[in-house]
Formats: structure tokens, sequence, C-alpha cells
């Protein structure tokens, strides 16, 4: 790729990885429905095609196909905005993930932060939509929203600064490499195991999954704030949120589980990297079909109460085991 | 963060209810009738601030069929079919009340055997409909697409395992028509007590996973230990009934207090949790489910010979006639006290017939215990409630 142009090139690696991510992310769909499947004696997609493999793309040809719905008080220009809106930072998050050494749209020197302000972001469109709906349950969900991302930042923020002071690096390529051949910093001793539990509990919070999805809570607001969303919108903001889930596996297992590093050549990297980040996704998975989902109250005492002091003293005990025993000491 | 004080009750009797349409700060917001935790077509029109209910207006009547209009028109042999439409979770507990009416009206004996069916389809069904509440309760708090579908399905796949023995039984899976006047329409086949027993094992073992998934989960206590007290005045003042008088610390069952169907006869202890909670309604029910058990065992050990009615099979619908007089009859079903009022005039159909549907009667405590509370524990006190509009809207 050297003799193209940077800027094509990068065009062409951005097309490319949102062209494979969308195909993962249609696929990982299915992934889930099987997988809750079995977990409740079920069986799940069968009939489209062979063990139901063609059903993300029946699903997507389905919404396609569908009305699109506008409600007739609502705020046809923010309504219309807000899938979008949420949509793109959902999908940003992947631009500073490193697939491979040497593989990815942008290393820059400030990936976490970067990841992690981009995903918060994805509250403006979530805002948004549950606010020009116009409808009670969505305005409910949308300020459940902006107490939980509030509330789920912050610790999620804490828990991702462990392998940031173990790597000495905030550029996710540096922190990926600290990690090879070397200890996987879910291996070090105390400090990271703590913060791999406190990094998964944040971000299915920050992902809006049970326990945590108390924004959809189908049971108590129909749908939150998408109740008034259908065909495509709707299909966006789903799509979206797999997005996030997906992407936010992706950084759970470059900063915790070693990235690329695994048994076998060098170019199997990139696959040992997809498979922690599913195997992440299987586990958050298993996590959302197993637990009820809490209350908002708790949600915010949990993460005020609890997590964030926890993640906060795991940043200091962290930076004081790297001033006595060097950086990655482990 | 408190409830002014001309907002809560000042006897457990008086419900709140200071609605206010007038658009103010509040939010006033519709939970039904179309609602994925309706359980049916229940309507709770809720007064928010924020994310607390302050107020709270029931509205039911959208399931109405005008059973009692129904029974002054059909015979006292059509009825009985009809009567399991009340409570369609749990069908065989009001055609067992309706029967009981009529038996006790005309004066009519029951065999022992026939009694001895009564009573285990009874706890069958008490089985089929907790298997059932757990699940949709569960769905409530956890959600459709999260840890509460789980817990649904697997409830479901035992409700069906009790439903097959009753298709076996009657050729039905919901509506059941299996009690007669005199008896019962049919006798066990062969071969069925001996898969009724394998059933009750299974579900009995799963009874502990189903623990494992919830007594042992913290956020299942956090949301239920503590949510939607029912003092045992209020409990009583109300006219609760059921497992839900029963977590409220009154040891009330009518199997016990007034025994019919040869209750007397079985061995079975009744639950009593003094909390009032959520959680303690959980546990008077998962203790049910094991009581039920025990009953069916007893009965499929010690099930007499003879005859399973003591009248002949019905030739004419007309063929019952019942003196002039009025009888109430009641019988403990899975969600409490199901009475039936029954006013005979001598004739083959009744002069009047009234349900007293346990669901109604608990649904009276929603007003006194939802304000206060957040809208989740709306579900969740709704669920632990276990209310089927079936009965309700009758």
């Amino acid at each position: 790729m050297t003799d193209l142009s940077p800027a094509l090139s990068a065009l062409l690696m951005g097309g490319g990885v949102l062209g494979a991510l969308l195909g993962l992310l249609a696929y990982v769909t299915l992934l889930e429905r099987k997988f809750a499947a079995r977990l409740q004696s079920r069986i799940g997609p069968y009939r489209v095609g062979p063990h139901g493999l063609l059903q993300p793309i029946a699903d997507g040809v389905k919404l396609l196909l569908k009305e699109d719905l506008v409600p007739a008080s609502a705020d046809r220009t923010v309504f219309n905005l807000a899938p979008v809106v949420f949509l793109v930072p959902c999908f940003l998050i992947y631009a500073t993930i490193p697939f491979a050494p040497g593989l990815g749209v942008a290393d820059v020197s400030i990936g976490v932060l970067f990841f992690l302000a981009v995903s918060s972001m994805e509250i403006v469109g979530l805002f948004m939509a549950g606010w020009s709906s116009n409808n009670k349950y969505a305005l409910l969900s949308a300020m459940r929203a902006v107490n939980q991302i509030i509330s789920y930042d912050l610790p999620f923020l804490m828990a991702a600064m462990v392998p940031v002071l173990l790597a000495g690096s905030l550029r996710l390529s540096d922190i990926a490499m600290a990690q090879q051949g070397g200890l996987w910093f879910v291996f070090y001793p105390v400090i990271g195991q703590i913060g791999f539990i406190a990094f998964i509990v944040a971000s299915v919070a920050a992902e809006n999954r049970v326990p945590f999805d108390i924004l959809e809570a189908e049971s108590e607001l129909v749908a939150g704030f998408r109740v008034e969303y259908s065909g495509m919108k709707f299909a966006m903001i789903t799509l979206s949120e797999y997005a996030h889930v997906i992407g936010t596996s992706f950084l759970a297992a470059l900063l915790f589980l070693g990235a690329w590093s695994g048994p076998g050549p060098e170019w199997l990297g990139a696959v040992w990297f997809l498979l922690k980040a599913l195997g992440v996704f299987v586990l958050i998975t298993w996590i959302r079909w197993s637990f009820i989902r809490i209350r908002v109250d708790q949600i915010l005492q949990i993460s005020w109460k609890l997590l964030l002091p926890l993640t906060v003293l795991l940043v200091m005990v962290t930076a004081i085991v790297i001033v006595l025993r060097g950086p990655h000491g482990g | 963060m408190t409830v002014p004080d001309t907002m809560m009750p000042e006897t457990p009797a008086r419900a709140v209810r200071t609605l206010d349409y007038t658009g103010s700060e509040r939010l006033t917001m519709n939970m039904g009738p179309q609602h994925p935790s309706a359980h049916g077509v229940f309507r709770a029109i809720l007064e928010l601030e924020g994310e607390r209910v302050v107020g709270v207006d029931a509205v039911i009547g959208y399931l109405h069929r005008c059973h009692e209009k129904l029974a002054e028109n059909l015979t006292y042999v059509q009825y009985p079919s009809i009567a399991s439409k009340t409570d369609y979770v749990a069908a065989m507990t009001s055609e067992l009340a309706y029967v009981m009416a009529t038996e006790g009206l005309a004066k009519i004996e029951v065999p022992k055997r026939a009694q001895y069916l009564r009573v285990l389809v009874a706890e069958l069904q008490r089985i089929a409909s907790h298997c059932l509440w757990l699940g949709t309760w569960c769905m409530d708090m956890g959600g459709a697409l999260g840890g509460g579908a789980t817990v649904f399905l697997y409830c479901i796949r035992e409700r069906e395992l009790v439903l097959d023995l009753f298709e076996s039984l009657t050729g039905a899976r919901l509506l059941y028509g299996f009690h007669q006047i005199g008896g019962v329409r049919y006798d066990v086949p062969d071969g069925w007590s001996a898969q009724c027993r394998q059933t009750v094992d299974l579900i009995e073992q799963r009874l502990v996973e189903y623990e494992g998934l919830l007594v042992e989960n913290a956020f299942f206590q956090m949301r239920t230990k503590g949510v939607g007290v029912i003092s045992r005045e209020l409990a009583e003042d109300v006219g609760l009934s059921g497992p839900l008088l029963r977590g409220s610390g009154v040891a009330y069952d009518l199997r016990r207090a007034h025994p019919y169907s040869s209750y007397e006869d079985f061995q079975f202890d009744i639950p009593v949790q003094p909390a009032g909670d959520c959680y303690a309604r959980y546990e008077v029910r998962m203790v049910e489910f094991r009581q039920s058990i025990r009953i069916i065992r007893q009965i499929l050990d010690g099930l007499p010979e003879g005859p399973i009615s003591s009248r002949p099979g019905v030739k004419s619908v007309a063929q019952v006639r019942v003196p002039k007089g009025e009888i109430y009859t009641r019988v403990e079903g899975p969600r409490g006290e199901v009475g039936c009022y029954l006013i005979g005039e001598g004739g083959p159909k009744p002069y009047r017939m009234k349900w007293r549907g346990a669901s109604f009667s608990n649904l009276a405590v929603l007003p006194h215990i939802i304000p206060g509370h957040s809208v989740a524990d709306v579900v969740a006190i709704m669920g632990s409630v276990d209310p089927v509009f079936g009965e309700v809207d009758r």
C-alpha cells in the first residue's frame, strides 16, 4: 500500500473495514439468536437457508420493505436525523482499532481516548430519538439514557485506563504490542482481573443490554426511545447498537486479552483478534440472557457507589505498582 | 422525595388516587390496555413525577364477556364447560366451583374416586398456573430480550408437560370440560399415572434450577425484596386471598380452613411468609409448587376404586334440575378464593349466578401499594399479584 497516496489508502481501508463490519454485524445477530436459543432450550432460526444461515439477509430485506412511519406530532427533522446521529459514532469507534499489526484505518496516538469519546457521543442520537418521537415512553427512556450514560462512562473510562497505564501508551497498537508474547493484561495479578470485570460490567451498561437495558425496557417502556421507529430507521438503530457492542468487544479483547497474540503464524493474528472479540461478545450475550433487569436507581447506585470508587482505586493502585515495578513488570 | 401526607392512605382501606389531568409538571402515562406487561388487557393510568409513580387509576372491563348473564341462559349441564373460560389459565378451578355449587343445591353425592380425581386435576392445574405466573413475572422484570425470557421459556416447557397430561386425560389443553355434575367426565387412561409421576418428578427437579437462576441472583433479590409490601391489615381489609394473603402473613387456605372434595384426606403444608413483599409472594408460590406435587403423589398412591360419577352420562342438556335455593361454594384456586354464588329456581337453569374471581379481588390492592414506587416496580408488583383478566372481567 506504500505506492498509493495516504488519502486513497485510508479510504480503501475505511471502506474495507466498513464492508467487513456490516457482514460481521449481520451474522453476529444470528450468533446471538442461536446462542440465546440454545440457552433457552430452543432451536432458533432454522428455516431460511441451512441452519438459518440466510436469516440476517431475510431480516434486512424485511426491514427495507417495511413502511417507514413518522408520527404526525413528531419533530420530523430531528426524528429523521436521530438514527444517523446514533449510527455515526457507533461506526466511528472502529476507526482506531488495529485489527492486525498495521491493519487499521487510523492508528492515532490517543486511540483509547478517541474510542471512549466517540462511543459516548451516541447519547446525542439516543436523546434526539427519544425527544423527537413525542411519546411518553420514549421521553422517559431518553431521560434514563442520559442518566445511565453519564454514570457508566466514568467507570468505563477508568477501567480502560488500567491497560493504558500498564502499557504506558494511549495508542491502541502500542497496548496490543505490549501484550505480544508476554502476559495478557487480564492475567496481570489481581489488577487485571478486577479491571476486566469492571470493564465488562461498565461496557454492558454503556451498551444498554440486560441487566442494564432500562432504556429499552420493553415490559415498562414498550421499546423506549425507538418505540416510534419502523423500517430502515429501526434497522439503523439496531445495527448501531450491535456495532457498539462488537466495537466494545474488540476494545475489551485488545485492552485485556492480548489483541492479535495467539499461537500459529503471524497472519493468524487478525483471526485470533476476531475470535477473542466474539468470545467477549458471547460472554456479554450470556449475561444478557441469564439476568433480569434492575431498576434505574439501583443501576445508578451500582455505578456511583461501587463501580466508580472501585475503578478509581484500581487506577491509583496500578499507578503505584507501575512506579514500583516499572511498566508492564508482570 | 417523600410522598406528601395528603397522598398517603390514612387507613389501609383508602386507595390513593390523586390524578391530575390538567397538564402540570406531572406526566400522565397510560400503561395498557395494549402493553407488553398488561397481562391481558389491564389499563393503569399512572401519574408520574419523573420515574416515581404518585397516583394510579386502574381501568378494567376490556375483556367483559357477560359470563354471569350467560350462566342464566345456559343449563346446569351446559355451563361448566363455559365456566372454564373465566380463568383460562386455571380452567379446572372455576369448573369445580360451579359444579360444586350445583351439587350442593341439588344434594348430589360425589363418589370418592371422583373427588380424588378432582383434587388431582386441581393440583396439576395449580402447578401449570404457577409455571405461567413465574414465567410471565420474570419476563416483566427481566425483559422479553433478556434473562426473563429464559425463565419464561423454561416455565412454559414445564407447563406444556402438565398440559400434555390434561390432553391425554380430557382431549383438551386449555379449556377442559372435565367436571360434570355428580363427578368427573373422564377416568384416567392406562399408563397415565406413571406419566404423571414422571412429570411431577421432573418438575420438582426443574424447580431447583429456577431457584438457582433466581434466588441466588442478587439482581432478582434487589428487584423483589421490599417491593410492593402489603401489610397484614391491608391484605385483610382489601379481601385478598391465595398466595397474596399468605405472603402477608395470614395462614388462610380454603383447602385447610373449609376442606372440600376430600382435601382433609391429604397431608400438605400451607406456606406463610410475613414480609408481604414480592419476594414473600414468590417464596409462598414456590412452596405451593412442591406441596401440590406432594398431594398429587398421595392421590396417585391411594386412588380409590369405584365409579367416577354418581349420575349417568349426559343425554339431555336439561336433565339436571335443581331445587329452589341459594348456595355459595368456594375453592382455593391458584390465585386465591374462587367463589360461585348460585340461586336455583327449580328448573334446569339457575336464576342468577355470581362469580367471585380471585384476580378481581386481588387487583384491588394495586392502588394501595403502587404509589411511591418507580415505573419498573409497577410491572414487578403487577406480576407478583398474578391477575388473569378473563377472571377479572368475566
